[in-house]
């Protein structure tokens, strides 16, 4: 998958649960939970809706690594490699 | 004859319009059934109706703006015979109330439609009821100039919901003497518990903190009645069930408290899907009119907000309000030894009508114990 590819995608999960999020306002290198706003209910629900989209297994114990969108886009790019 | 009254959505709700009816006459309906949406200034609600029988008729139209406890519908008990309706009313097909004028439901919302004015159409049915055709007929006369398009139906939710908090929350500042009691909670053998326990399971069925929160205070609540219930009419109702009110932040701004029903009773599974539903529908708008009413204590964790303690106000006619903060590692003293400690802030609102000081410290006490304890619960 592109990485433009897979943007799009994280992006689209994204505004499934933040439907007010502006994909240009999205600064890839800052803590994503605090730029969107979402809670843990949210955070879980964006998970699985990447983990459905991508069938990528996404272990609880690697949400920590997981902060910017930067992180989540290398941490997906690994796993579908 | 049964009333079917709109119930209390809540106490920042009095009224609320009138959608959809989801049943009509000759319908038989259960308990928990579903009957009619009605709009509010948080969310469209899905009212239930809490008695059996057989609907007989409709008396509010969909459009109408009513108060909490207008009588919508009449509806016949098993048994009853709908030709011997009590005094007062009409006899026999849709009935009607003494006085009012007979307007068949599809009839008032045709002239709506058409931009007819309902009052002003000669009935030619039985009684001098208003029919369809009479509906249509007026409708001829009617010049395209004045058939108004629907009218504007943006409301402004954001400004309404404000306003409805603002009411809700000046009440409860006005009426309840808040006490307000905090305490540092452990959490790590919560927090190990939960990660071991979502470790083996598929991020599906993960279950978040704020379930194994929800049962601590149910099964609390267990042993301190007081924090659980309603003031009412000058005296405390203590409530049978811990049906406990979610408080959910809205992305558009404001929030809303429904309930999730009979908490203590449920696993952390249920409580899990329960907690995901709600929020969903929270959001969504979409709302059971059981969810709106019956909360007996409101559960609030602002520390997903990063706040390490929040003190919250009670919702009216609620007599507590429980608040955690963000789970964060702080140096903790045990026994003489220094730790890096994960723990929260547990805060209790509660109403000093009802309880004091001291129980509702044993309570967070007893909150506490059971958060220690997360495999029981």
């Amino acid at each position: 998958m592109e990485e433009s590819e897979l943007r799009a995608v994280v992006v689209a999960t994204l505004k499934t649960i933040a439907p007010e999020v502006e994909e240009g306002d999205l600064r890839p290198d800052r803590p994503l939970r605090n730029q969107v706003d979402l809670d843990s209910m949210d955070w879980l629900n964006f998970l699985i809706g990447l983990h459905e989209k991508l069938k990528v297994d996404i272990p609880e114990a690697d949400y920590a690594r997981l902060v910017t969108l930067g992180d989540v886009l290398d941490y997906l790019k690994a796993k579908l490699k | 004859m049964i009333e079917f009254k709109l119930p209390s959505l809540g106490a920042d709700m009095d009224e609320g319009k009138l959608l959809e009816w989801k049943v009509s006459p000759g319908d038989t309906v259960k308990k928990g059934q579903v009957v009619a949406i009605v709009d509010t200034s948080k969310a469209a609600v899905d009212v239930e109706i809490w008695s059996e029988g057989t609907v007989f008729e409709l008396l509010i139209e969909a459009g109408e703006t009513i108060p909490v406890g207008t009588v919508m519908a009449t509806l016949l008990e098993a048994g009853e015979s709908p030709l011997a309706p009590p005094a007062g009313r009409g006899v026999g097909g849709e009935g009607v109330s003494a006085g009012r004028r007979r307007i068949s439901p599809a009839a008032r919302k045709h002239a709506e439609e058409l931009g007819v004015d309902i009052e002003s159409v000669v009935g030619t049915g039985p009684e001098g009821a208003v029919t369809l055709a009479d509906v249509e007929q007026a409708a001829v006369k009617v010049s395209p100039a004045r058939t108004a398009p629907a009218p504007d139906k943006t409301l402004d939710r954001a400004a309404e919901m404000r306003k409805a908090i603002a009411a809700a929350m000046s009440r409860s500042k006005r009426e309840i003497p808040h006490y307000y009691l905090s305490e540092p909670v452990p959490m790590h053998r919560a927090t190990d518990w939960l990660a071991k326990t979502n470790e083996g399971r598929p991020i599906t069925s993960r279950l978040l903190m704020a379930v194994v929160q929800l049962k601590a205070v149910a099964l609390a609540l267990k042993k301190f009645p007081e924090m659980n219930g309603f003031f009412r009419d000058g005296a405390f109702q203590p409530a049978t069930a811990a049906h406990i009110g979610v408080a959910i932040s809205l992305r558009q701004g404001g929030l809303i408290a429904p309930a999730i029903h009979d908490v203590s009773e449920k696993t952390l599974e249920q409580l899990m899907l329960d907690l995901t539903d709600l929020v969903k529908r929270a959001r969504a708008g979409s709302l059971r009119s059981s969810e709106m009413s019956d909360p007996t204590i409101t559960v609030t964790n602002l520390g997903e907000q990063g706040v390490a303690a929040v003190y919250g106000v009670i919702y009216p006619p609620q007599v507590a309000l429980v608040g955690f903060g963000r789970i964060v590692e702080q140096p903790w003293v045990e026994n003489g030894a220094l730790s890096a400690m994960p723990a929260v802030t547990a805060s209790l609102a509660a109403d000093h009508r009802v309880s004091d000081g001291h129980r509702g410290a044993l309570f967070l006490a007893e909150l506490r114990d059971l958060l220690q304890q997360p495999e029981n619960l």
